[in-house]
């Protein structure tokens, strides 16, 4: 069998799979673009929960409360739980957690620029619980259903959670809301800050977005961005309402023809430019994550030495491309079936 | 400083929901051995009652059929249809059947 022949076997095995609405495996064929553009997705993916961390993080040692402290604590746990969860997913396509975890710290791969605005006072912390997580739900559900199967698989995992962060979010703000006129201004001062970022989290327009169209064909996306940032328009602005906060938009009102809320415009250039690196916090998000992986430096080390010493494990370098060796396993069955 | 490249080995995780379900596997994680891979899989996979039950073990462990062999591996079954109950008619009045 030649080569080209051989390929389009598999392309069109691949194919069926798609259109059968099965999901794709590991150790599968599949094009190489596919590969490319699943590793650049959940690694942004990942890479945002991990970033993530930071702005939320920075209110845990200020918390108003045990109980607000409790929850928070929490909270950044899953987000670092969550970053686990896609990191593993992304390792199946064959990359490994070392070459992510590079790739983040010089700039290579992106993560969601929400995570380069600040966190000024508490009420973002309830701010980002109810807008931030509430449009991240909006894209993570269908992705539930995404045709690769370890990122469908972390996705259900990721949306059980993060319904926890929406609603503390949403409460602690309901709490502010009931406290005192100063109290009030701070949400209200928070959301008009946060809203629009909020909406910039479901990526470019549709016509600015190149590669959409292949995504969905894949079966990779299963909404369009400017589909998901109206479900989160939607979706919102009642719960604005009855949290009594305005949202700082002009142009936001009903249309009753397409049973939906019609908006203003995002600013695209500043969107572009937080994504280019020059958001309010970028140099200080890669510059705390590159400082914590120097310090943690020892204690990976020491781990592994100390497991080396106590004969618990044979070899770690032979060990750390476990995942990696099924990867290129498959590869190789390809070449021999040519 | 980037000098540290030996990777903490992969592990697969398995977790038993409850009594009386199977171990189902939920993920891998990085771990420098056994031990610090069960701590790591309580702390990433059962965070709220998850599990009752984890299993780890190193994904180097694991020996896997290849898609590949999907065919000759599975196909045979197809065939024997008589493994099946439906495969038998029996009349509808006969009972408990």
């Amino acid at each position: 069998m030649t080569a080209v022949a051989d390929e389009a076997v598999l392309q069109s095995s691949f194919d069926s799979t798609i259109a059968h609405n099965d999901r794709i495996e590991p150790r599968d064929w599949m094009p190489e673009d596919y590969r490319k553009t699943l590793v650049r997705q959940i690694a942004q993916h990942a890479h945002s929960e991990i970033i993530g961390m930071q702005p939320e993080g920075n209110w845990i040692s200020r918390a108003p409360s045990l109980r607000r402290k409790a929850i928070l604590l929490a909270k950044v746990q899953d987000e670092a739980g969550h970053g686990l969860y896609l990191y593993s997913a992304c390792e199946t396509l064959g990359v490994s957690r070392e070459e992510l975890t590079q790739k983040l710290m010089s700039g290579a791969q992106k993560y969601s620029s929400i995570f380069n605005y600040p966190t000024l006072s508490y009420a973002d912390v309830g701010t980002i619980g109810w807008l931030v997580d509430g449009a991240a739900i909006c894209n993570q559900v269908p992705l539930c259903r995404t045709s690769y199967g370890p990122y469908g698989r972390a996705m259900i995992r990721i949306c059980k959670e993060e319904s926890f962060h929406q609603r503390q979010g949403y409460e602690l703000l309901m709490t502010m809301m009931r406290g005192t006129d100063e109290q009030r201004a701070m949400v209200q001062e928070s959301v008009d800050r946060f809203w629009w970022p909020a909406l910039m989290m479901f990526g470019p327009p549709d016509g600015d977005s190149p590669n959409t169209e292949r995504s969905m064909a894949w079966g990779i996306k299963r909404h369009t961005n400017d589909e998901l940032r109206q479900r989160m328009v939607d979706m919102t602005v009642p719960q604005a309402e009855a949290l009594g906060v305005t949202l700082p938009d002009p142009d936001l009102r009903w249309n009753e023809e397409r049973g939906s809320y019609d908006f203003g415009e995002v600013d695209w250039e500043e969107f572009w430019a937080v994504v280019k690196g020059n958001g309010p916090c970028n140099e200080q998000r890669l510059a705390h994550r590159r400082q914590a992986y120097d310090d943690g430096a020892w204690v990976r080390e020491a781990a592994l030495a100390f497991a080396a010493s106590a004969g618990r494990v044979a070899s770690a370098s032979e060990d750390s491309a476990g995942r990696v060796a099924s990867a290129s396993e498959r590869i190789e069955t390809k070449e021999e079936t040519r | 400083m980037t000098g540290v490249k030996a990777e903490w080995p992969l592990y697969e995780v398995f977790v038993r929901g409850k009594r009386g379900l199977n171990h189902v596997h939920v993920g891998s994680l990085h771990a420098p051995d056994d031990q610090m891979a069960l701590r790591h899989a309580r702390d990433v996979y059962t965070r709220r009652n998850e599990g009752v039950s984890i299993w780890v073990v190193r994904s180097s462990a694991i020996t896997a059929s290849s898609p590949d062999e999907k065919d000759p591996l599975f196909a045979p079954s197809g065939d024997k249809v008589y493994r099946h109950p439906t495969f038998y008619d029996i009349p509808a009045d006969v009972p408990h059947m």
